[in-house]
Order: structure tokens, then sequence, then C-alpha cells
């Protein structure tokens, strides 16, 4: 599965500021060998682009860009596939403008 | 441990929170809100539209010192194909009134000023705090919150639900469903910087004139969705906006169709030579009157976006969540000056007067609308944006061919595409949903 690429995330992302809870991810991936349709969803509908398929073909999550919008929340929950919650208060994204 | 008790706890500093918060401070009520954010609106994103006569209800004089960016004097209602786009443009001088009925605003800093109203009230403001957990009794009953603050329980006699659409703490409670990929919308949005001069040129505007862009058609890719194109101060928010679902389904990334968005040949020359300031992402409640839950119960109310309350069509939110707010905090205050128990049968008031106001009405008589457009969101997102565009060229294009003749070809483009049946079916509906 390829993620598209043309438009580079990371540099939308660098505008804005963040205030990272460094090793407290609020989001995690439950453990996993083959990644379920909703996971694989992911890669392609979080804004952030925070999902990411590793080596061994499994999903994996970096908070540090996310700005806490829910939409991973709604397709992965349900299936357990995902744990959500917000950060601490006072961390994460912090938008100037919003 | 926070060891004194409240009248009421109000979660969430966004427009639902501040107004039902600024409400109860009002008159009188010991309130505590919370907020996740390192300040009032930091976690917040919207368009955004700020519809006036919501707010002059909660704070007549508004108009002296809210951060407003530009009142409307036109909106533009774009039906877009890959190339052009049919619009719709309402321009008036009677938006140029003295106090205007729409403005502009960036939340942020909207949401900061609200926020220091509520403090001027009376109310104790918490931010930097995340509530983790409703606290509940032994029958269910809510009693309070628990914070990532302190160890313990802060009490209070009713929790009013400002959560935003995303909330966690109704349904970790089981108080209502967690949001379903169906009845919300993820929007997309940047803010484009330009000097002052150059976006008034652009939109034709002068001083703090406005002008918002509605845009539908292809460029949700067949999903159900909408752009959007306003115009503040010095900056111009562009955006867009589809279900969750549909992006699951189709597998488009939202960031990619936002940046179609501005490559379009409409939108490109508005925000060109700009620089993107912040890139923010939000969902929006698009269920509809069929997709609000239980709104109070015994000890709490839900309000605004966590209560689903948001007319997709008229594109209205943020009013429909302050008037929520302010109405459940008007409901709270009745049952407590009558010295009755925040039971789910005295907060029952609650809904009842919210039944009364243009928030459920507005959201009743769209009931339909939204299953409506999620079925066929191929028809009215792909199939006649592009029939609309080709008649509209075909009628305006100069080239010999008789009247009748294009006539009848543009007429047999929309059977071909739709057939008979499924036009009167799509008027039909389109008609009974609307009504």
């Amino acid at each position: 599965m390829k993620v598209e690429r043309s438009v580079r995330v990371e540099d939308k992302l660098f505008c804005n500021r963040y205030l990272v809870d460094t090793g407290r991810p609020h989001i995690k991936v439950r453990a996993h060998t083959r990644p379920s349709p909703q996971l694989l969803a992911l890669l392609k509908a979080c804004p952030a682009r925070c999902y990411e398929l590793n080596d061994k073909g499994q999903i994996e999550v970096t908070v540090d860009g996310c700005m806490e919008c829910g939409t991973c929340r709604v397709i992965g929950e349900p299936t357990g596939d995902i744990e959500w919650s917000y950060p601490r208060g006072g961390y994460g994204v912090l938008f100037k403008f919003g | 441990m926070i060891e004194e008790s409240f009248d009421a706890i109000v979660v969430g500093a966004g427009m639902a929170g501040n107004a039902a918060a600024l409400t109860m401070a009002k008159k009188g009520m010991k309130v505590l809100q919370l907020e996740r954010g390192e300040y009032a609106g930091s976690k917040n994103v919207q368009g955004a539209i700020l519809y006036a006569d919501m707010l002059e209800k909660l704070i007549p004089e508004f108009r002296e010192d809210a951060p407003l960016e530009r009142h409307l004097v036109e909106q533009r209602f774009w039906i877009m194909d890959d190339r052009s786009h049919v619009g719709l443009h309402y321009r008036s001088e009677d938006f140029n009134e003295e106090r205007a009925n729409r403005y502009t605003i960036i939340r942020a800093q909207f949401d900061r000023w609200f926020s220091a109203k509520v403090r001027e009230a009376g109310a104790t403001v918490l931010c930097e705090t995340t509530v983790t957990d409703l606290a509940q009794d032994a029958y269910g009953r809510v009693i309070g919150v628990r914070t990532d603050r302190q160890d313990g329980e802060i009490h209070a006699d009713v929790v009013v639900l400002a959560e935003g659409v995303n909330g966690l703490l109704g349904t970790r409670a089981r108080l209502r469903e967690r949001p379903k990929t169906n009845k919300v919308a993820l929007a997309v949005k940047e803010m484009h910087f330009l000097p002052r001069e150059t976006i008034e040129a652009r939109f034709n505007l002068s001083g703090d004139e406005g002008v918002v862009i509605e845009a539908a058609g292809t460029i949700s890719g067949g999903m159900t969705g909408m752009g959007f194109i306003y115009a503040n101060k010095e900056c111009i928010s562009v955006g867009i906006g589809c279900l969750v679902a549909d992006f699951q389904r189709t597998g488009k990334t939202p960031y990619e169709l936002l940046d179609r968005f501005k490559r379009h040949p409409s939108v490109a020359p508005l925000i060109e030579g700009s620089e993107v300031k912040e890139y923010s992402a939000h969902l929006i409640p698009e269920g509809g009157y069929k997709a609000i839950p239980q709104l109070y119960g015994d000890g709490w109310v839900v309000v605004g976006d966590a209560a689903q309350l948001n007319n997709a069509i008229h594109r209205e939110g943020s009013n429909l969540a302050m008037t929520s707010g302010r109405i459940a905090a008007e409901a709270i205050f009745q049952v407590k000056s009558r010295r009755l128990a925040m039971t789910k049968e005295n907060l029952a008031l609650y809904k009842r007067m919210l039944d009364r106001s243009f928030v459920l009405k507005d959201m009743k008589k769209y009931k339909d609308m939204p299953r409506l457009m999620h079925t066929n969101s191929q028809n009215f997102f792909l199939t006649y944006p592009q029939l609309i565009s080709k008649a509209m060229q075909t009628y305006l294009r100069v080239d010999g061919t008789p009247k009748s003749e294009k006539q009848k070809s543009t007429l047999k483009s929309f059977v071909n595409a739709r057939s008979w049946i499924g036009l009167f079916g799509d008027a039909f509906r389109f008609a009974r949903a609307w009504r």
C-alpha cells in the first residue's frame, strides 16, 4: 500500500505549534501481526499522516503532529484497533488561529 | 484536589461551554469551567463565521471589544466542476449596517476574548486541565468530574458537557454513543496570509467588508462534502470537509483534497502568493436531527457539538452551540432557583426549552437531508455539477448551433446521466427533505 506523497504534510504541520508530551502518546495502536482494514484506512484518512506502515507490515502511530481531530478514533476505536485519549492538559497542538 | 463543591462544572471552553458558563456565572451561580488547552481556543477549530444575534443575547455590547474580522456583505455559493464554477452571489448594501448580522472570526482569538468575559462574570476557569472521567455515584448519577491534574474528584450539582464533537466523557460514561463515521465530517483548513489591500482587491471589498464562499461539486471527488473560502482582515481561511465514512471508503487523503481545491482555477488566483501560517483539522457533526443523543440525565446535560447540534445545510454550528449552552444554563438556573434537585426529570426542562427554540426546530426541518446527501453523494457532488457546468458552457458558447439543438442536447445529457425517473426522483426527494 502506497501513501499519497505528492503533498508534503510535514511541511503543513511545520507551521503549527505543538507542545509534545514526550514519552506519553495519547493514542496507542493495538499489537497486531496484520493490520485490519480500519487500521489501513488510517494511513490515508489521518490529516496529519500520523500513521505509517513499518518494515514488518504493521501500522505504527507517531502522535507528535496530531491535531486531535478524532478521525482515527471514529474509525479505529470501535474495532479496538486503537486506544484514544486526549493529551494531558496543556500538551498537544496549540492553535494560534484555529 | 479541589475541596470545594460547585453549583455547576462546565467541561470545555468553546462556544457552547463559554455560553453556558457565562450565563450561569452572571446569575450568581458558583461555576467551575475546565479546559484542556493552554488557553481557551487553543484546541478549537472553525471556518469561521460568527452570527451576531446569538452572541448579542449573551453579550449585548460585544461589538465594542470582541476580536471580529470582517462583517459579511456578500455570500457566494459555487457549484464546481474541475475547471469551472457556476455561482450564486448575493451582495447587499443592507449588510453594511451598524449592528452587522454576520462576521468572520478567528476562533483562537475570539475564544480567548469570550473566556475573559466568562471570568469577569465570576466563573472559575481552569485551563491546561483535561477531564478524564465523569464521577458517578452508585446509582449512575453524575456527581462531578475527575481530571488529570490531581487525584480525586471535583463535585458539582450538575455537569455541563460542552466537550465538542469528539467528546470522550459522555461516551466513556455510556451516556451517549461515540460518533459514527457516517455522522461526522473531517474538515481540513489552512490560514493564508496576504496584505489587507490584496484581499480587499481580490474579493471586491472595502474597509471591514467581508465575503464568504461555500463550494460544492467535483472538488470533493464524489464524496459528501463542501469547500469554503472566508475572507478575514489579513488572511483567508480555505478549507474542505467530507464525511469520514467517505474518506474511509475512497482512500482519498484530506490534504490532497485541500490542495486540489486550492489549485482549482477559480480558487488559485484568490490565494496566490499567500503565506500559510496554520494547518488545522476538525470533525463536524453531520448526522442532523436523528443523530442527536439523549440531551440530559441525572446530574448532567450535553450542549453544542457534543450534542450533534449542527445545521449542515445552512452551515450553522457555533450559534446552535452558543444557544444550547445558554438555554441549558437558563434551565439549570430555573431548577436551582426552585430548589429542586438536578435529576433527569427536572433537567428535562432543558430539552423542552430547546424544542421551543430555533435550534431544534431547524434541526428537525432538515431531518431527512443527511441521509439523502449521504446516499446520493455521487449524483449530488459529481454528476449534477458536471451536467450543470456543461449546460452553462453550451448555453454561453456562441458557435452557430441553433438554440433548440443546444437545449435538446443539454436535456439529453441530463436524461442520459440520470434517466427521467432518476431526475424526478432526485428532485422529489430533495424537495421533500428541504420542505
